[in-house]
C-alpha cells in the first residue's frame, strides 16, 4: 500500500493514464444516452394508435342503400367517408374539368373511380386542409365546400380553390360485387 | 430569489432554529420587503391578477376533475348532465372555470401590452420576457386542450383543426398527427390524453411562473418611465404598498369576472358546443375561442397550408425575438411618440385580425359592395383585411421596430423615475392609455 501512495503523490494532478479516463467518460455518456433513449421511446410510442385501433381495418358496405344523386357518410377507422352516387351530369362535369388549369392536384376523374363504376365516388370526407367535413352542393364547382376555411372541391372531389393542398383522398377499396364494396 | 439585502430578523427561538435549517420564513419576508419602484401604475397589477387566475383555474379544475369522465361516450354527459345539472354547485364551478380561462387571457393580453408599451422586454429583462412568452404558449396549449374536454361539436372540430396543423409539415406531418391522436382521427384516445395533459400543464405553468418571478427579482421591476431605480428613495417595500394595490385591482377584476359567471355565463361560448361531438359532421362555422382568433385569421389569410401554419407560429415567434429587434435605447413609449403611434395601430391590426377570425372566410366587410378581384379574392373581403392586418403585424416587429429605434428622436427622458411624480403633485401618474406625462 505504501508503494501506491507514494506513486499517487508523484502525479498529484492527473490520472496515470489519461486515455483510460477518457474511455470511462465516453462509455458513461454513451450508456446514459442509450438509457435515456430506451426510456423515452416507450414513453413516446405509447401515444401511437393502439393495437385495437389498428385492428378496425376494413369495412364492407352495401351500395344499394345509396340512390342516384345521394350521398352517405360512413365511418371507417373512425374517419368519415363519403359514398356518392353521382348523376350523369356530375360525371360529365368532372370529366370536362380533367385538364382545367385550376386543378392544384391534377388528376383525371377516371383515376379517382373504378372503371365500370364511375357513378360511385368514394373518398375520405376529411378536407385535406385541416380535416373538416366538407358540405355538398355548395361552392362554385358543383361539389363540396369546406365550412372551415372555404376550400372548394368539384364533382370528382378535386381541390379547385382555397387553402387545401390536395384532392379528397380516395381510400383503398374494391368492388366485391356490383352493389358491395370493401373499403380498406 | 432576490439579491436585495435581507432585512428579516428571526424573533423567537423557533424562528432562529428554522432559519438555520430551512430559511423559508426569511424567503417569504424578503419577497414581501422587496424594493419596488414607487411609480408603478395599475397596469402593473396584472401580474398579481394572473397569479390569482392561475389559482382559480387550478382549484376549480381539480374539483371538476372529480366529476368528469374523460371517455368519448361519457365526457359530454358528465359535463352537460353531471356537472351542469346533478353535481352540487357544478354549474358554478364550471362557470368559473370556463369563464376563468377567458379572464386569464384578458389579463395576460393586458399584461403583455403593458410590457410592450413600457419596453419591459429590454435588457436586462430579456429572460424574464422569454419566460413570460413560454407561459403564454403553455396557456394556449392548456386552454385548447381544456376546450376539447366537454366533447361538444366545437370541442371536437376545434381539436381536429388544431391538431391537423401539425400535418402541414412535410414527411413527419402524418406520423406526428397520428401520434397526437392515437388513431387515424380525433377519437377517444385523443380526449383521454388531452385530459391527462390538461391536468398536468397548469402545474408546469406554475413552475415557470416561479422562474418568471425569480427572473423579475434579479433586476427588479421596471416602471412606466423606463428609468432604472437609482437609489433607495426611488423604491417602496412591496408590502404593504403593492400588496394592497394588487388586492384592490384583483377585487375590481373579480367584479368583471362575476358579471360573466352570473349574468352571461355562455356569452363567450358557442351554442354548437351544447351538441355532442359528431365525427361525421362539421358545424356550419367553426370558430376558436376569442383569445385565439387573431392567430386563426393569420392562418386563414394565407392560401397555402404549410405557409399558413408557419405564419401562425411566426406570429408568436415575433414576441420571443422582440428584445433583439428593438434597437432603441429608450425603454418606455412615453418618450417615443412615433413608436407609440405605430404601436396603437398595431393594437388596431390585432383587433382587426380578431374580428376577421370570427367571420366566414369568404365574408364581406361592407355588406353587398363588390370592388375588384385581387389575385384570388375580392378586395372587400375578410380575406384581404386579414392579409393587410397580418402584413402590418409582421412589419411592426420586423421593420418598424428596428428601423424606428434608430431614426426616432425621443422626448427628453427624466433623470430619475421620481421626477415625473413630483412634477404632478395633484394626481397619480396616468395609465398607459391616457396621455403620458410630457416632461417639461
Ligand atoms: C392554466 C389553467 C387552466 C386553463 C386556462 C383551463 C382552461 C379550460 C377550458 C377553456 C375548459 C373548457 C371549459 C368549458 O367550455 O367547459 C376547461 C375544462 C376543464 N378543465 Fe381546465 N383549465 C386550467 C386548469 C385546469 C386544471 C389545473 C384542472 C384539473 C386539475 C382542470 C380541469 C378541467 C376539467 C375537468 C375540465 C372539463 C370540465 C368542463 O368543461 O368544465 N383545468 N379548462
Ligand atoms: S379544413 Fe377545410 S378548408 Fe380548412
Amino acid at each position: 500500500m505504501a508503494d501506491s501512495i507514494a506513486h499517487a503523490q508523484a502525479h498529484p494532478d492527473g490520472p496515470a493514464d489519461p486515455g483510460r479516463r477518457d474511455f470511462i467518460h465516453i462509455a458513461a455518456a454513451a450508456a446514459t444516452l442509450g438509457g435515456v433513449a430506451a426510456v423515452a421511446w416507450p414513453l413516446i410510442d405509447q401515444m401511437n394508435p393502439a393495437a385495437d385501433t389498428l385492428a378496425l381495418a376494413s369495412l364492407e358496405y352495401d351500395l344499394s342503400k345509396v340512390t342516384l344523386g345521394q350521398q352517405v357518410t360512413i365511418s371507417w377507422r373512425k374517419q368519415p367517408v363519403f359514398i356518392r352516387y353521382r348523376t350523369p351530369a356530375e360525371i360529365a362535369a368532372a370529366k370536362a374539368a380533367d385538364h382545367a388549369s385550376d386543378l392544384k392536384d391534377p388528376a383525371t376523374d377516371a383515376s379517382r373511380v373504378k372503371a365500370g363504376h364511375e357513378q360511385y365516388l368514394i373518398v375520405l370526407a376529411s378536407c385535406t386542409h385541416l380535416g373538416c367535413v366538407p358540405v355538398f352542393a355548395q361552392g362554385d364547382y358543383g361539389g363540396w365546400l369546406c365550412p372551415c376555411h372555404g376550400s372548394q372541391y368539384d364533382t370528382s372531389a378535386r381541390i379547385r380553390k382555397g387553402p387545401a393542398p390536395l384532392n379528397l383522398v380516395v381510400p383503398e377499396y374494391a368492388f366485391l360485387s356490383d352493389t358491395k364494396v370493401k373499403i380498406g | 430569489m432576490s439579491d436585495h439585502p435581507s432585512t428579516y430578523q428571526p424573533n423567537s427561538g423557533i424562528e432562529r432554529w428554522l432559519d438555520t435549517r430551512l430559511p423559508i420564513i426569511r424567503f417569504g419576508a424578503d419577497l414581501m420587503s422587496f424594493p419596488t419602484p414607487r411609480n408603478l401604475n395599475y397596469w402593473y397589477t396584472f401580474g398579481a391578477i394572473l397569479a390569482f387566475c392561475l389559482g382559480v383555474q387550478i382549484v376549480t379544475g381539480i374539483v371538476l376533475a372529480m366529476h368528469y369522465d374523460p371517455s368519448g361516450v361519457g365526457a359530454f354527459m358528465s359535463v352537460q348532465r353531471g356537472i351542469m345539472r346533478d353535481v352540487n354547485y357544478g354549474w358554478l364551478l364550471r362557470g368559473i372555470h370556463a369563464n376563468g380561462a377567458s379572464m386569464f387571457f384578458l389579463a395576460v393580453y393586458l399584461h403583455i401590452l403593458r410590457g410592450l408599451y413600457y419596453g419591459s422586454y429590454k435588457a436586462p429583462r430579456e429572460v424574464l420576457w422569454l419566460l413570460g412568452c413560454v407561459i403564454y404558449v403553455l396557456m394556449m396549449a392548456t386552454a385548447f386542450m381544456g376546450y376539447v374536454l366537454p366533447w361538444g361539436q366545437m370541442s371536437f372540430w376545434g381539436a381536429k383543426v388544431i391538431t391537423s396543423l401539425f400535418g402541414a409539415f412535410p414527411v413527419i406531418g402524418k406520423p406526428l398527427t397520428e401520434l397526437l391522436w392515437g388513431g387515424f382521427a380525433v377519437d377517444d384516445p385523443t380526449l383521454t390524453r388531452f385530459f391527462s395533459l390538461h391536468y398536468l400543464l397548469p402545474f408546469v405553468i406554475a413552475a415557470v411562473v416561479a422562474l418568471h418571478i425569480w427572473a423579475l427579482h434579479v433586476p427588479g421591476n421596471a416602471n412606466p418611465t423606463g428609468v432604472e431605480v437609482k437609489s433607495k428613495s426611488d423604491t417602496l417595500p412591496f408590502h404593504p404598498y403593492y400588496t394592497v394595490k394588487d388586492l384592490f385591482a384583483i377585487s375590481v377584476f373579480m367584479i368583471l369576472f362575476a358579471v360573466f359567471v352570473f349574468y352571461m355565463p355562455e356569452a363567450l361560448g358557442k351554442v354548437d358546443n351544447q351538441v355532442m361531438a359528431d365525427p361525421l359532421k362539421t358545424p356550419a362555422q367553426i370558430v376558436p375561442e376569442w383569445y385565439l382568433l387573431p392567430f386563426y385569421a393569420i392562418l386563414r389569410a394565407i392560401p397555402d397550408k404549410l405557409t399558413g401554419v408557419l405564419a401562425l407560429a411566426g406570429a408568436l415567434g415575433m414576441l420571443f425575438i422582440l428584445p433583439w429587434l428593438d434597437t432603441s435605447k429608450v425603454r418606455s413609449m412615453r418618450y417615443r411618440p412615433q413608436y407609440r403611434l405605430f404601436f396603437f395601430i398595431w393594437i388596431v391590426a390585432c383587433a382587426a385580425l380578431g374580428w376577421c377570425g370570427s367571420q366566414e372566410p369568404d365574408g364581406q366587410i361592407l355588406e353587398g359592395v363588390k370592388t375588384f378581384t385581387l389575385i384570388d379574392a375580392d378586395l372587400n373581403s375578410v380575406t384581404w383585411l386579414s392579409r393587410f392586418a397580418s402584413i402590418y403585424y409582421f412589419a411592426y416587429f420586423l421593420v418598424i421596430t428596428p428601423v424606428l429605434g434608430l431614426t426616432e428622436k425621443p422626448l427628453p427622458v427624466p433623470d430619475s423615475l421620481y421626477t415625473p411624480v413630483l412634477s404632478h403633485p395633484a394626481g397619480a401618474p396616468a395609465g398607459a392609455a391616457a396621455a403620458p406625462e410630457t416632461k417639461g
